[in-house]
């Protein structure tokens, strides 16, 4: 079952629909859910259409469009975040304040931004600093009456982008800091006391010092419950009084009751029969410990999360080279408008996204697309903001500027993919909403039969029983159950180069249907190489191979460097050439010892009369095999071909064997052409594949993918695979990719070899197994235990569960439950299939 | 004896009312935004009532560290937010139909309710 679909039927459903004739807005339909969200989100960010965004804001067509014009204000940073930005006439910011040390500056500040035109009310938030202001001012006025009044200032959406992320690291890792002295301070004296327990100490009351020392102990662990567990105490509380059971409520029922039923034992041992006079202060210290614990781990596995974004909005340059007439000027990326004319020279990064007016360039857009040739510009082509400019220097007309340019979009898939990812149902939390009042109910019921049908004395049988039910209904088990698994898994999959980022990735890995395989630098190496030297009339293939490098030396061609590349790895060195010339689009020509050669293709033979014969077939076959011939011609001959192609990973075809014994469906997925993209698959013996697949369309063809109920993981290597990594159920970044990429990913394979994609999934499904075992253990033991700690088996076998055997049962579910975990240390994977 | 029984009858029927029976105090969201704290493991307030059709602005606003808290989701409205530590988050609310519309943190641990009537007041 997929855990996107029991998520959303959890979901509460309203009586009636905004638009029931769209079915996928209507909330609470399954449609509804995470899915159907993520995709029209990722629609309205593309080109924009009136009608997408009716959809997303459950507003008729007519209004979407109405509200859409020019000039009209954005609501909001998280508004537009979220895709559903310009519905209102006025804007409302929230301007963040510095300098105010004192509350009356709050009126100062308050009265200067009401006298900005345009401002219908400022209402000032002192404790945070924060100012929301309602109207149709501009944001930039806004702050210049601030800073006029005294004060800096700056609109909550600039924070957004790159301080927020620095903002949440630190406050992450504060928070994991903290976490990590409480479970030090809990476990520090919950593992000695188990640890005397186990060794047969005495943790009974029999006698006065007994007393003095457990009270002592008792009070040592009241004060480790408010250092380390009052965050659970006060959640436990807070929930109650909304009317919610959860995991603290749980963790607080659980330590809450051992301890009091323990200071009970200590203070008034009397109360209670010798037999039950135990005390359970180290179950109290460990629970908390351990769940502080996995609490800590969480955090550090959430860490990185943000990376990807920060990364890409790393890419974006700041300043842009401005033409106006005869002058050149550096400007702010901000101010640069739509129509402008920009430079960008040798090694700086494209400002927006344009259109090429002048110059000749190479520029890498590896960063975008992917694909790690760099790509020649010139007149007419376009050019994308955040990629590279390598060689020469351009003149271009900007054609997309601030959000629309295609890496600003791609920003924000990324971060709308990320955020409307659903979560994994945390199976324990699910059923703590009801498990924990229906525990109370048990323990009050068997509480009261106790006391009407119990024999002498009955009121501390039905303490006994109460909080029996209590102790041995701890979730310490069903908490523990999925975090030491995966804590288990992840250091696995870690050992085998997988590296992965959360626990709920893991989960999901586990549960693929289909795999989509980026077909550059996934399935293949991602570097073109000369594959075949066809000699047609020459006959010595080292003697080509040293003239055609020769030749293609002086040339930026992507396919030259790669014939360079050969010719280098082979030792044979190239020689000056005279007369070079590159003919775009055709291919390059030069003299060499007094002969011409020519280097290119086709259309460049038949405009130099080269009589091709038999080879053009020859070269076609090359074309078919996912190849790139090309043809070399000297003094008019044709001397042979050189094929260029992006080989395959000498490792694909087995890993991708070992995935489908998986039982996993495997799509390639291509930016490439049909017979390229059918070549590539056929080798691998991948049986279905999408070919001419654009970037920006990649998140889409996964979300199509999803639509028919499959969990869908996509593999890739370029950032222009982020949006789709985000998308897919578990995205996987192989190695050899760009770090954002990998940022962007659920999972990264270090090694960069497919093998690293089987291992993840097989580690995952070894680890999804060992969670329900868990789940299930911990299960059966409450079901089981609850009713034995309640005292059913009294009136058949006269037995009643002592706490002190509901509080060892505790501990050994725990137990069982990491030792069960640990298995997966000893996991194979699969090294044997590799062969 | 009959009172004790009473009391633990009492208690019961207390944990069923107020875990699965009660619907309790809602905030009105006006035209002005309503901010709801991100505290303790829970939303303040969680019960929030608007009126149909007209749009509406809650202002989030997180002090829980709890990585649990970091985003808050509105699954019937194709809505969800970041929201970083002590930085206040608006969520733009479209106008609504009538109805009940959930809102919670990824793991749903952290729950609360949008109730959307004709009139904006708690029917």
């Amino acid at each position: 079952m997929n855990s996107k679909t029991s998520h959303c039927r959890n979901t509460s459903a309203p009586q009636k629909m905004a638009h029931d004739k769209d079915d996928k807005a209507a909330p609470g339909k399954s449609g509804a859910c995470c899915h159907s969200v993520e995709s029209k989100e990722e629609a309205s960010i593309a080109p924009q259409t009136c009608h997408k965004q009716a959809k997303a804001q459950h507003l008729t067509t007519e209004e979407a469009c109405a509200v859409n014009q020019p000039g009209t204000k954005r609501a909001s940073s998280a508004q537009s975040d979220a895709g559903h930005a310009d519905t209102q006439p006025t804007s409302d910011h929230i301007l963040l304040v510095e300098g105010a040390s004192c509350a009356s500056c709050v009126s100062k500040i308050e009265t200067a931004l009401k006298a900005v035109p345009g401002v219908e009310q400022a209402q000032m938030n002192f404790a945070d600093r924060s100012v929301q202001v309602t109207g149709s001012a501009s944001a930039d006025l806004l702050i210049a009456a601030v800073e006029k009044a005294g004060y800096q200032a700056k609109t909550a959406e600039d924070t957004a982008a790159a301080d927020l992320l620095d903002e949440k690291e630190k406050a992450d890792w504060q928070y994991y800091k903290t976490l990590l002295r409480h479970t030090t301070v809990a476990l520090g004296l919950g593992i000695p006391l188990m640890l005397y327990g186990l060794l047969g100490g005495d943790m009974s009351i029999h006698n006065d010092s007994q007393r003095f020392a457990w009270l002592a102990v008792g009070l040592v662990t009241l004060a480790v419950m408010i250092i380390s567990g009052k965050h659970f105490f006060i959640g436990a509380w807070k929930s109650l009084l909304n009317h919610n059971a959860n995991m603290d409520t749980l963790i607080a029922l659980g330590t809450g009751t051992a301890w009091l039923y323990s200071m009970v034992v200590v203070l008034f041992p009397e109360w209670l029969p010798q037999l039950a006079r135990h005390v359970y202060f180290e179950a109290t210290a460990m629970i908390i410990g351990l769940i502080d614990l996995g609490l800590a781990l969480e955090i550090k596995a959430r860490g990185k999360t943000s990376q990807a974004i920060k990364r890409l909005i790393g890419l974006q340059a700041k300043t842009a080279r401005l033409i106006e007439g005869d002058n050149e000027r550096d400007i702010p990326i901000e101010q640069v408008q739509k129509g402008q004319i920009l430079r960008v020279r040798p090694g700086e990064k494209i400002p927006v996204d344009g259109e090429v007016l002048e110059g000749h360039s190479s520029i890498d857009e590896s960063m975008l697309t992917g694909e790690p040739m760099p790509v020649v510009k010139s007149a007419g082509d376009a050019v994308v903001a955040g990629t590279l400019n390598k060689s020469g220097s351009l003149l271009f007309k900007a054609t997309r500027v601030g959000k629309d340019t295609a890496l600003a979009q791609i920003i924000q898939m990324v971060k709308r993919a990320q955020n409307a990812k659903p979560p994994i149902g945390r199976m324990a939390d699910a059923i703590a909403a009801y498990f924990v009042p229906v525990v109370m109910i048990i323990a009050i019921v068997s509480a009261l039969v106790w006391l009407n049908f119990g024999p002498d004395p009955s009121v501390a049988y039905a303490v006994i029983a109460a909080t029996t039910v209590l102790i041995i209904a701890c979730p310490c088990a069903l908490g523990l159950a999925t975090p030491m698994s995966v804590m288990v898994g992840v250091g696995k999959a870690a050992e085998a180069g997988v590296l992965i980022r959360n626990g709920e990735a893991l989960q999901l890995a586990s549960s693929i249907d289909v795999m989509v395989l980026d077909k550059t630098g996934t399935v293949t190496e991602g570097k073109p190489k000369v594959t075949d030297i066809v000699l047609i009339n020459a006959t010595d293939e080292h003697q080509v191979l040293q003239q055609v490098a020769s030749l293609e030396a002086g040339s930026e061609h992507p396919l030259a460097l790669a014939i360079v590349e050969s010719a280098n790895d082979r030792g044979i060195k190239v020689s000056k050439v005279q007369g070079f010339n590159a003919i775009t689009g055709q291919g390059v020509e030069a003299e060499l010892s007094g002969q011409r050669l020519s280097f290119g293709n086709l259309k460049l033979m038949q405009e130099k009369g080269v009589e091709l014969g038999n080879a053009k077939e020859k070269a076609q076959q090359l074309a078919e095999q996912a190849k790139t011939p090309m043809y070399f011609a000297k003094d008019g001959k044709l001397m042979a071909i050189i094929a260029v192609a992006d080989p395959i990973k000498t490792d694909s075809l087995s890993a991708i064997k070992r995935l489908q014994k998986l039982g996993i469906r495997l799509v390639m997925l291509t930016g490439d052409n049909q017979a390229t993209a059918k070549a590539i698959a056929a080798q691998v013996g991948i049986e279905e594949f999408i070919a001419e697949v654009l970037p920006e369309d990649k998140a889409a063809k996964i979300a199509s993918l999803q639509q028919s109920g499959a969990v869908v993981g996509m593999t890739g290597d370029g950032i222009n695979d982020a949006p789709a990594l985000a998308k897919a159920d578990v995205g996987f970044a192989i190695g050899t990719g760009t770090d954002v990429a990998i940022e962007s990913a659920d999972i990264t394979l270090m090694r960069g070899s497919l093998h690293g994609l089987a291992d993840a999934v097989a580690v995952s499904k070894a680890t999804l197994s060992n969670i329900k075992q868990n789940l299930f253990g911990a299960f059966i033991y409450n079901v089981a235990g609850i009713p034995v700690a309640a005292g059913i088996l009294y009136p058949f076998f006269g037995l009643l569960l002592s706490p002190v055997i509901a509080g060892a049962a505790m501990a050994f579910s725990s137990l069982t439950v990491v030792s069960n975990a640990n298995r997966l240390r000893w996991f194979n994977l699969g090294q044997g299939d590799r062969s | 004896m009959m009172l004790i029984n009473l009391i633990g009858l009492l208690l019961i029927a207390l944990i069923i009312w107020w875990f699965w029976l009660y619907k309790g105090q809602s905030q009105a969201v006006g035209d002005e935004p309503v901010q709801v704290l991100v505290k303790d493991g829970s939303y303040q307030p969680a019960r929030l009532t608007l009126k149909a059709g007209a749009a509406a602005s809650l202002v989030f606003k997180r002090e829980d560290a709890s990585p649990c808290a970091e985003q808050v989701v509105f699954p019937g409205l194709d809505l969800s937010e970041t929201l970083p530590l002590d930085k206040p988050v608006t969520v733009q609310l479209p106008p609504l139909a009538p109805g009940t519309y959930a809102f919670h943190c990824q793991m749903q641990m952290y729950r609360g309710e949008l109730h959307v009537t004709d009139n904006g007041n708690r029917n």
